[in-house]
């Protein structure tokens, strides 16, 4: 009864590691997910993977979104184009 | 195969800011990345009707965005040669100090970093612009960009639960791929 509810497949413990990525995974979920990893070794291959790669994500600081008010005026700028083309 | 439509009225809220840093990683200065996408953008509008549907939108825009990287370089090279160096070591005060002054400077650790990070974001761009158009942008906004789950969804219209499984496909290509070229 108790294994049945701590057991989880594959496919489950790969989109509770992807949500763990962002902080969206419950605790209860990530007990599941350390008790998978315990015997699967694949899961724990892509957790690590999948880990690796949020942390290399995160160390890299020059992928920044386009600043809000560039957005804008770029926007406008293609507004007005756009508005020409229409006419 | 002409199943890709254009439709310019979303194409900066849906693709600039793949294009900023798509450019910025290969031009290295805000501003002048900006202007490249402006440019980009302005120009994929006047050349709309040679849009064959072949390829999507957003590779279309990256192909005129590199020819304007290209330009950008030419621009930039044609101007080689006309600059002038000019350095006056005459005044006594400062005489004999022209050499400490070219050492490289010991503390000066950031720049090797910085080179690092942007050729790091670099092969983030080249491993992304692989994935196909979807995983993309659902990767993009949740992992680069830190958007809400519930944000995503709506916003392109798709369950929570599709939203995971776009970025395990996602996330597993990437991880493949950095594998391949970063790790």
């Amino acid at each position: 009864m108790m294994m049945n509810k701590i057991m989880m497949d594959c496919e489950k413990a790969h989109t509770v590691c992807d949500k763990s990525q962002y902080k969206e995974a419950t605790v209860w979920e990530k007990i599941k997910l350390k008790f998978h990893l315990i015997f699967c070794k694949i899961c724990k291959k892509y957790t690590a993977n999948n880990t690796k790669l949020t942390k290399l994500i995160k160390s890299n600081s020059v992928f920044t979104p386009l600043p809000k008010d560039a957005k804008e005026k770029i926007k406008s700028n293609f507004k007005k184009e756009l508005a020409k083309l229409n006419d | 195969m002409s199943d890709h439509k254009i439709n310019p009225n979303n194409w900066i809220d849906l693709y600039s800011d793949y294009l900023f840093n798509y450019s910025i990683s290969r031009v290295n200065d805000h501003a002048i990345a900006q202007d490249l996408i402006s440019e980009t953008f302005l120009a994929g509008l006047k050349s709309m009707k040679n849009f064959k549907g072949e390829a999507s939108e957003r590779t279309w825009l990256i192909s005129i965005l590199k020819r304007k990287i290209i330009d950008h370089y030419r621009k930039k090279n044609s101007k080689k040669g006309k600059a002038e160096v000019r350095m006056a070591y005459n005044s006594s005060e400062n005489e004999g100090d022209w050499l400490e002054e070219r050492v490289a400077d010991p503390f000066d650790k950031t720049a090797e970093d910085n080179i690092e990070n942007t050729e790091l974001g670099f092969a983030i761009n080249n491993c992304l612009e692989k994935l196909p158009e979807k995983q993309a942008k659902v990767f993009e906004m949740k992992t680069i960009l830190n958007y809400e789950t519930e944000t995503i969804c709506n916003e392109l219209d798709i369950t929570a639960s599709n939203l995971w499984v776009i970025i395990h496909r996602a996330r597993t290509a990437m991880a493949g791929c950095l594998e391949k070229n970063w790790f």
